[in-house]
């Protein structure tokens, strides 16, 4: 990788967050006036939404389980094993549902919006869509943007629901907890401000995940090199900021809520 | 926030032509890319009906010069006037309407690869809410014209490059555009499918008497324009008799980002210019 001077990396950086918040601005802002898309916007909630369905479903139940195992094997030295409910419901809701459907969604779709608009870009279909006199963050990232926001935040629901469901499995098939005082205390454990919490993150991490991944389609160069550093770092920075972002939320909604 | 393209409100942003009035005006147009020159302060002027054929080297600035004529990219100093409208300073958003009325053929194609030749042709017909029945029709009309009405249910990975670039002018004329922008048409394509597709240009201005500007390296496409008529009572492309050449054929050499000729075909062969004459010989 070529050295460049501080000045010019300090006004690359200063260029490309200016492109990226304008690219931001228009996004959202599109969807108040006409033309609006509705029909890339379904298509984009099933490829977004329905599309990862199964690998949200996935993960979510596997942490369950996990989680529940090792939080079980913890509480058994203080005698809470029946705790474990309430460890596994809090841990979905408030963290690892949002955290880790962001990250999934991240690495399926950010990766795929910036290879998709980036091939267009390369291939001049970008210019070609301007020519014929259709504005493509209208047509191309606007859909994707509503489509993520939306969608995550079903996702995260299910990840939560088949997250507590594992932990459910395991702790009534291996440490032979009951299910129904599993299922209470995992309840009894969650309080409005937990779901809140969890519920707002999904909004900000589907921002992320369409915004920088249909950012870095729309800045790609350098043919098809140049796609697959675009696809690679946009899962580099869109897991990051989610990550960052989640510490953020986390900190705002513990000064709200007092947990 | 950028209000963008209203379809509905297309046909009113378009201006009743005057006939005198220049389409296209360029006028001390420069630009650079980092800190290499591309375009040093070119001026001309393509006239309503003119077919303005841009020749020159690779490398010499043509395809910037076309996509600063469609407000693609932006100059750095000078301006640029479509339909008498500057469109150096123009928004956006208000290019998006303006470009309504252009209609572009870029150097690959660039058709859109996830969509049919059908719904690339209509492309702009369905942006603008044309009814499917009638946005059929026109395609298959267009297809007719550039001879590819079987290819309609294909896409554009299974076409040839020659049918590509074909399927790509039938998208630009679909909408009747008042200015036309060729950029390399015959760009990689065998001498036989060039000429193929510099009769598509010829048929486009003698029946419809476009606007429009060409970008060619190959000479014998140039002068195969310059030449050549459509005979709309046999349908087939025909030389000039006598010799003749056609007076609303131009030429505009450019070379390392400037202006070399601006003329006509009859200034252009001949002229004294001794770099022009070892170019064209």
């Amino acid at each position: 990788m070529p050295f460049v001077s501080p000045e010019i990396f300090a006004k690359q950086t200063i260029a490309s967050i200016q492109d990226y918040s304008i690219l931001c601005w228009r996004a959202v802002t599109n969807l108040f006036s006409r033309p609006r898309y509705w029909a890339d916007i379904y298509t984009q909630m099933d490829s977004i939404g329905v599309g990862s369905t199964p690998i949200i479903v996935l993960t979510g139940f596997f942490t369950g389980c996990v989680l529940a195992l090792q939080s079980a094997t913890s509480l058994q030295e203080f005698g809470s094993v029946s705790l474990t409910g309430n460890l596994v419901a809090l841990s979905m809701v408030k963290e690892l549902g949002p955290v880790l459907t962001g990250l999934m969604v991240s690495g399926r779709n950010s990766s795929g919006m910036a290879s998709e608009i980036g091939s267009m870009r390369v291939t001049e279909q970008i210019d070609a869509m301007r020519a014929l006199g259709t504005d493509p963050v209208r047509k191309l990232v606007t859909p994707r943007l509503y489509a993520t926001i939306f969608m995550l935040f079903f996702l995260t629901i299910l990840s939560d629901a088949f997250g507590i469901a594992g932990g459910a499995l395991v702790s009534v098939t291996i440490m032979g907890l009951n299910a129904s005082s599993y299922f209470h205390n995992s309840y009894r454990a969650l309080h409005y401000g937990d779901v809140v919490q969890g519920l707002t993150k999904p909004l900000f991490s589907g921002f992320i995940i369409a915004t920088v991944g249909c950012y870095f389609g729309m800045t790609t160069k350098g043919g098809t090199q140049g796609v697959g550093k675009s696809t690679t770092q946009a899962v580099v920075v869109a897991s990051i900021f989610i990550i960052v972002v989640d510490l953020l939320v986390t900190r705002a909604m513990i000064g709200i809520f007092g947990r | 926030m950028p209000a963008d393209i209203a379809p509905g409100n297309l046909p009113q942003t378009q201006q009743i032509p005057d006939a005198a009035e220049p389409v296209v005006v360029f006028k001390d147009v420069s630009i650079t890319f980092d800190v290499k020159p591309v375009l040093q302060n070119i001026s001309f002027t393509v006239l309503r009906g003119e077919t303005r054929i841009i020749l020159g080297p690779a490398g010499g600035g043509k395809s910037v010069l076309m996509k600063l004529a469609n407000g693609l990219i932006r100059p750095d100093a000078g301006t640029i006037r479509i339909f008498g409208d500057d469109i150096t300073q123009m928004p956006e958003t208000e290019l998006f309407k303006l470009r309504a009325r252009i209609g572009m053929v870029f150097q690959e194609s660039a058709l859109f690869d996830s969509l049919s030749v059908e719904d690339n042709v209509a492309y702009r017909l369905h942006e603008e809410h044309v009814p499917e029945e009638e946005a059929h029709q026109r395609v298959i009309e267009v297809l007719q014209f550039v001879e590819l009405e079987h290819t309609i249910n294909k896409f554009p990975a299974e076409l040839s490059g020659g049918m590509r670039r074909r399927v790509s002018i039938a998208r630009a004329i679909i909408a009747k555009p008042d200015l036309i922008l060729y950029d390399s048409p015959t760009g990689g394509l065998d001498p036989i499918t060039s000429t193929t597709i510099i009769d598509l240009v010829i048929k486009q201005r003698d029946v419809s008497h476009t606007t429009s500007l060409l970008i060619t390296h190959r000479l014998q496409d140039a002068f195969l324009l310059a030449q050549s008529r459509f005979n709309e009572q046999t349908g087939k492309i025909e030389p000039i008799p006598n010799g003749g050449i056609d007076e609303n054929t131009k030429f505009l050499v450019l070379n390392e980002g400037q202006v070399i000729f601006d003329g006509t075909t009859h200034e252009l062969v001949h002229t004294t210019d001794p770099w022009l004459k070892e170019y064209l010989s």
